[in-house]
């Protein structure tokens, strides 16, 4: 069993407080990804666990045990660095036997589980080269390739795409979840990248400066986030929001007012809201239709002028500026005959709606999540 | 190799670059390789050759000729000018500005030839006993193991001492990182003489005065290794060690498997240096050492030169056969030198 459990944990450098009691459960055999903007702790929160940092307060707890004192190699982990940290002047199989002979392992037993893992990864041709003669993709399997040799209870991983190209990516990223499918361990992952969060994750934990905003499955976080820091981070391109005044406001919805005295009514729990109260009406650019006539089409909605176009010939981008300047993205299917300088309505659905308070973020209620996931625009 | 030697900037014939260029280089060549070249050719001349003045370049020697009646071989000249131009006639004795030369032909008929008449025959001629009798009068191998000895050991040491202090400074964050390093740079600063006798004291003291190790143990902390190495060192990722730590690796096997085997390139300049000190070092053992079996052989050359006479053919011979060693580790390592300081910022 290898759960892994934070309890108020703390780090500081000297007087400076980087992570400020994080409060987490990770289930046995969970792929748990830490996602959030660089300089969120992140990282530092991942090296904690694996021993290569001190913790300054708090517990970890490794299948039930505390660590705090337990050195790296005793927590019975595995790390995959960001620059694959591979061991240059070795072979790839003295790379991935390198671990193995710490421990004083038998030469067979080394030699199974290095040809084992080197089956799996597809690492069989490359196992007497160095590392510079691999290509990044083979790097990042041969860091794998370590890591799965250890048989550790858990997998940490730290931002181990990053380095790649594109395409790339998106092939390891395949590869990282069908390795967590077959062997089943719990394993912590690293990125700053939401989209990668989003695909591999069973749990995320969006942070922010030291601190935990909010933790679920990539569906809650992106249906439910739970303040404007998530909401934006969440999601590609990032919601858009509008500044907004509250008109009225009660348990069955809310309508608010935007800059040009434009009233949209929003699906959202209004309770704790007084009108004149300022918000922030989040919206997805998937969730924005532009009609041609402003005047016409549906009334819930904001009038803008677009500027950039990116037709991709099966989706488009619209970026448009609002009646204030402030930018709004359109994310539509298909092509389009809208041009550059046209001013359009966008209509907005109230149940696609996500209203922020603008004091602190923090988010209201939506009332028809399910129903709203499961229509078509 | 050619084209490579002789490649110029200017498309047909010289440019004023190549010209200067050529020249620089040429002027290097002969300030360099001029010394060791006349080293090296004086070290085959005889000890008669070496005396002649003005010298000459080349191993030569005249030639000498038995003549009967005489129980000596004499030098054998070429008349130059008056009444036997053009004969070969050997020297019996020199009288003031007139030699007494016979043909030896004719021993019993005695010319008498004005000296500026005559010029000496001579050949080239490689006189190789400067070398053997270096190991058969003179414990030349002897020298040389005490001098290897020192160098290998106080090598070997100098590298395992100085890269652990510099792993320690360059991967480990302590208190007082930064002044214990500073207080190794500082000790660059002062001047050895100045040590000299306290260092003599305590090594008398501790009873290594005439031992090899008298002469290794205060050699083996030098700063220059140090910051040579800590600096190379900063250069490899933590990641790496960090890597190793998850891996289970000690922090010896750390340092063992992971920094030294990453630091080649400094590590083959500090033995390129250390081997050049230690091998050269000349005023430190000559204090430790006092009893000519356990000389170095740059004692051993010093030795060479007597108060009443010196065995220059001798003494050449043997510095040549000291310098052989350092060439070739040189030869070897230099490849490394470039890379080594290059990426450890020391210029």
């Amino acid at each position: 069993m290898a759960r892994v459990e934070l309890q108020g944990l703390v780090k500081d450098y000297g007087a400076v407080r980087v992570v400020h009691g994080i409060d987490l459960d990770i289930a046995d055999g969970e792929f748990c990804v830490f996602v959030g903007p660089s300089g969120c702790g992140k990282s530092t929160l991942l090296r904690m666990i694996a021993g290569l940092e001190e913790i300054s307060g708090g517990d970890l707890l490794i299948g039930g045990t505390r660590v705090n004192d337990q050195r790296a190699s005793e927590r019975g982990l595995a790390m995959v660095f960001q620059t694959y940290a591979l061991y240059p002047h070795m072979s790839v199989r003295q790379n991935l036997a390198f671990g193995l002979e710490n421990i004083r392992m038998p030469k067979d037993e080394i030699a199974r589980r290095v040809g084992e893992a080197a089956r799996m990864l597809q690492l069989e041709p490359y196992l007497e080269r160095r590392p510079k003669a691999l290509s990044g993709g083979q790097r990042q399997r041969v860091a794998i390739g370590r890591a799965v040799v250890r048989e550790p209870r858990v997998f940490l991983f730290d931002e181990p795409l990053s380095n790649l190209d594109a395409e790339l990516r998106v092939t390891m990223r395949g590869e990282i979840a069908a390795l967590h499918r077959r062997i089943g361990n719990t394993m912590i992952y690293v990125t700053h990248d939401q989209v990668e969060a989003m695909t591999m994750a069973d749990k995320i934990v969006v942070l922010r400066d030291g601190r935990i905003e909010q933790v679920g499955s990539p569906i809650d976080l992106y249906n439910r986030p739970a303040n404007r820091f998530v909401a934006g981070f969440i999601g590609s391109p990032r919601m858009n929001f509008i500044p907004c005044t509250v008109v009225e406001a009660d348990g069955a919805g809310a309508v608010v007012e935007d800059a040009t005295g434009r009233a949209i009514s929003v699906a959202v729990d209004g309770r704790g809201l007084n009108p004149g109260n300022k918000v922030d009406l989040g919206v997805r650019p998937e969730h924005l239709r532009p009609g041609t006539d402003p005047e016409s089409g549906a009334e819930n909605g904001i009038a803008v002028s677009v500027g950039n176009i990116e037709q991709l010939g099966g989706e488009s981008y619209l970026y448009c500026s609002a009646a204030d300047g402030r930018e709004v993205t359109v994310h539509m299917p298909g092509q389009t005959g809208i041009r550059r300088g046209d001013t359009v309505m966008l209509a907005i659905r109230p149940e696609f709606c996500h209203l922020f308070r603008a004091s602190d973020g923090v988010a209201q209620q939506r009332l028809h999540v399910g129903e709203a996931a499961g229509q078509a625009l | 190799m050619f084209s490579w030697l002789l490649g110029r900037r200017g498309r047909n014939g010289f440019d004023l670059t190549d010209w200067l260029a050529f020249g620089f280089l040429g002027l290097g060549v002969v300030l360099m390789l001029g010394p060791v070249l006349w080293l090296v050719l004086s070290s085959f001349k005889t000890e008669a050759a070496l005396q002649e003045f003005p010298p000459r370049l080349m191993p030569l020697a005249p030639v000498m000729v038995e003549v009967s009646g005489h129980a000596e071989p004499l030098p054998l000249y070429a008349i130059t000018d008056g009444p036997e131009a053009g004969r070969e006639l050997a020297q019996i004795r020199r009288i003031g500005l007139n030699a007494q030369m016979v043909d030896p032909a004719r021993p019993d008929e005695v010319l008498n030839i004005h000296i500026n008449d005559r010029e000496a025959i001579r050949s080239v001629a490689v006189a190789t006993e400067n070398y053997t009798t270096v190991f058969t009068r003179f414990n030349f191998l002897l020298y040389f193991w005490n001098s290897t000895f020192i160098t290998v050991v106080a090598t070997i040491l100098t590298v395992l001492f100085n890269s652990m202090a510099a792993f320690a400074l360059a991967k480990y964050r302590f208190t007082g990182r930064t002044a214990v390093f500073v207080l190794i740079i500082a000790t660059l600063m002062i001047p050895p003489t100045i040590t000299l006798v306290p260092l003599f004291l305590v090594v008398s003291q501790m009873g290594l005065v005439n031992s090899h190790w008298g002469v290794i143990w205060p050699a083996i902390a030098t700063p220059t290794g140090v910051f040579l190495l800590r600096q190379y060192m900063l250069t490899i990722p933590d990641d790496l060690l960090d890597a190793a730590r998850m891996d289970h690796a000690s922090e010896w096997r750390v340092y063992w498997k992971i920094v030294l085997p990453l630091s080649a390139p400094a590590l083959a300049v500090l033995v390129i240096f250390s081997v050049m000190w230690r091998w050269n070092e000349f005023l430190w053992p000559l204090i430790v050492l006092n009893r000519s079996e356990v000389f170095t052989l740059q004692l051993a050359l010093n030795a060479f030169q007597g108060e009443l006479q010196t065995s220059w053919s001798n003494l050449l011979a043997m510095t040549v056969l000291t310098l052989l060693p350092i060439t070739v580790v040189f030869a070897f390592l230099q490849k490394y030198i470039t890379q080594g300081i290059a990426q450890s910022g020391v210029k």
